[in-house]
């Protein structure tokens, strides 16, 4: 299968820098910048309305910057339109030709070239042969797009979509219209082609989860611009700001005050370090299960049990901190039986605290 | 299936329905208002038109006047509804597929032929092409004869169906979106190679639709062609208006054999616009599944 990438479809890189977009007086995007290597799986996570799929629509050539550079392999992209971009484009929704057959749909790109290079019937047929192979939905070549389930639609629009041999892919939410079983089955099939194929590839998506599973780097941004850039190792556990902590994974989020070195939680101090954090309202973040539980009085902050509910090899356990109003779940190992009216003692393992900016 | 199993729903239906009498009343008003103002109106105007046998009917058709007529009016039509094809197109494109300031404002525009008395819109060409109008003088003076022309028929025709291959097309376009253009040109499709192996396969049969109604309204058009044609006979009378010219002459025969001919045209264009939208509504459901 490999063949049909190598033969004159050379590497590129994406870079992109300073893009701004504005939709009236909203700015989509708001200066961002962001490589993605040869042979790349880098996923764009964000909110809704964080600017991901204009990002992607860019670098596609489906809209245009307000300022900013796109570039593939070091040659200006701005200067060509979508069409010649040689990116494959996989939308939300697939968008499949529906007037056409599941062949046709992958053929459309090879049809439409222009007389000089393209391929005969035969050429095509064999073509389009190979990328049904490749997606393993040869048998549905016949078939109209609505005969299709969802599943199968997403991966003949990824099909059509390399039928032109793209320099780079771009996927707007890959599973974001499949239910739960058929996304998961299909996150591990995109991971391993693109293993296959090895074209540098963008995907964005809303879902962490997916994010972290199949990209090799993650992009996470929010209200127009980027955040943080990571493996998913990285950004899950060194979150560089705030959002990135309480967007990815989940995190137990308590109001702080950071006074000299110190930080205190409704006035008590806690026995932690401000690690350098300037004094001022503070918020700090702990990842539900980085709480280490002990007897009362062992640890940083107090509180009673209100709560346990047990499921697989953790305990989840509602506990109202004492000295302030929070109510915090965390997840405890079961080998430290906890029940309701229990006084314990909680200790962060591992925490992060930010400037409270709003 | 037993008794058992049947009385059961044939009491639900009676529960869930008018009692029948009152659905006997409500079905025979509505035949008996179809009969009086459809169906009679329409076998009159074959039973005048063969009133005096077939020769007298073919005779009234071969006429001079009734083949020029008959001429003039595939002609206008023919003209109308391929610039309007053309229009109606543009306009449901720009519309569907584009953001832009005065939207709402051209969407209405679009409706106005509909609105406006065709009377008024015969006129307007006059207040423009007449020898008292805006452009009239100096079209004299380049000897082009707009009024009481064909060319000024084929305008006012093309006003009055302006709206109907648009708004065939607008809610369809609109519904399918954008996104399937897109791909295409990110496939490195050509706009012309997009317009015409994505969009227009998505939207052929509501185009159909548009020409189809467009077509019936320029062919039967009565007012506002009657403004601009000035009536010289054999030369600017379309059949509707040599259908009233006939008339007024007491040629009941001719006139009504002409008439036969516009109304077979109707029972045709019924035909084609019911297969038409069958085809429309099947395009908008999935197919299978």
């Amino acid at each position: 299968m490999n063949g049909i990438w190598t033969k004159g479809n050379f590497r590129v890189a994406i870079e992109v820098k300073n893009i701004v977009k504005r939709f009236g007086a909203f700015a989509a995007l708001d200066g961002v910048d962001l490589k993605a290597a040869n042979g790349e799986l880098l996923a764009l996570l964000g909110p809704s309305g964080s600017g991901k799929t204009t990002l992607l629509r860019i670098i596609a050539g489906l809209d245009w910057p307000d300022a900013g550079e796109v570039s593939f392999d070091g040659e200006n992209a701005l200067a060509h339109g979508a069409g010649e971009r040689h990116v494959g484009f996989v939308f939300q929704h697939y968008a499949l030709f529906r007037h056409m057959t599941v062949f046709e749909n992958v053929a459309f790109g090879l049809r439409v070239q222009p007389r000089a290079i393209r391929k005969d019937e035969t050429g095509i047929r064999r073509r389009v042969k190979e990328l049904l192979d490749l997606v393993q939905l040869d048998w549905l070549a016949d078939r109209y797009p609505s005969q299709l389930s969802g599943g199968q639609r997403q991966r003949i629009a990824l099909a059509r979509a390399l039928a032109i041999e793209p320099r780079i892919l771009l996927l707007d939410e890959p599973f974001g219209a499949l239910d739960a079983k058929v996304r998961k089955e299909l996150r591990q099939w995109l991971r391993s082609l693109h293993q296959e194929i090895n074209v540098t590839s963008i995907f964005v998506t809303h879902d962490q989860e997916e994010a972290l599973e199949v990209a090799n780097r993650v992009v996470v941004m929010d209200k127009g611009r980027i955040e943080q850039i990571g493996t998913p190792g990285d950004v899950y556990d060194n979150p560089a700001t705030a959002f990135v902590h309480s967007f990815i994974g989940e995190s137990i989020v308590l109001p702080v005050e950071v006074c000299d070195g110190c930080v205190r939680l409704g006035g008590r101090a806690l026995n932690i370090a401000a690690n350098g954090l300037a004094s001022g309202p503070s918020k700090l973040f702990v990842r539900r299960h980085d709480m280490q539980v002990g007897p009362a009085g062992s640890g940083a902050l107090e509180g009673a049990v209100r709560h346990v509910r047990t499921f697989g090899p953790i305990q989840r356990a509602e506990v109202a901190l004492s000295g302030g109003e929070s109510v915090i779940e965390i997840d405890a190992p079961r080998d430290r039986e906890l029940k309701a009216g229990d006084i314990v003692g909680l200790q962060p393992r591992r925490y992060r605290i930010f400037a409270a900016t709003e | 299936m037993s008794e058992l199993q049947i009385s059961p729903g044939s009491v639900r239906d009676d529960l869930r329905t008018e009692p029948r009498l009152v659905r006997g009343i409500i079905i025979a008003i509505a035949l008996i208002f179809l009969t009086v103002f459809v169906v009679l109106p329409l076998v009159v105007v074959f039973a005048q038109a063969f009133s005096r046998g077939i020769g007298a009917y073919v005779a009234a058709l071969s006429d001079p006047e009734a083949l020029s007529a008959i001429r003039l009016t595939l002609c206008v039509a023919a003209i109308s509804v391929s610039l309007n094809l053309v229009f109606g197109l543009v306009a449901a494109w720009a519309i569907a597929k584009f953001d832009f300031r005065g939207k709402t404002f051209l969407i209405s525009l679009i409706d106005l032929p509909f609105s406006v008395s065709p009377v008024i819109s015969g006129l307007v060409f006059v207040l423009l092409f007449g020898a008292q109008g805006y452009w009239g003088p100096w079209l004299q003076s380049h000897n082009v004869h707009v009024l009481f022309a064909v060319p000024g028929i084929a305008l006012a025709t093309i006003f009055v169906t302006f709206p109907f291959v648009a708004r065939a097309l607008i809610p369809l376009m609109q519904e399918q979106g954008t996104q399937e253009e897109e791909a295409a040109i990110s496939l490195g499709a050509s706009g012309l190679q997009t317009f015409f192996r994505v969009t227009l396969p998505n939207i052929k049969w509501g185009v159909l639709y548009g020409v189809l109604l467009s077509n019936a309204r320029a062919m039967g058009e009565f007012g506002a062609v009657s403004v601009v044609s000035g009536h010289i006979r054999g030369e600017t009378n379309t059949m509707p208006l040599l259908v009233e010219i006939l008339y007024n002459e007491y040629q009941f025969v001719s006139s009504f054999a002409i008439a036969s001919l516009l109304a077979l045209l109707a029972l045709i264009t019924l035909v084609a616009k019911t297969i038409l939208e069958r085809h429309l509504d099947e395009g908008q459901l999935p197919r299978g599944d």
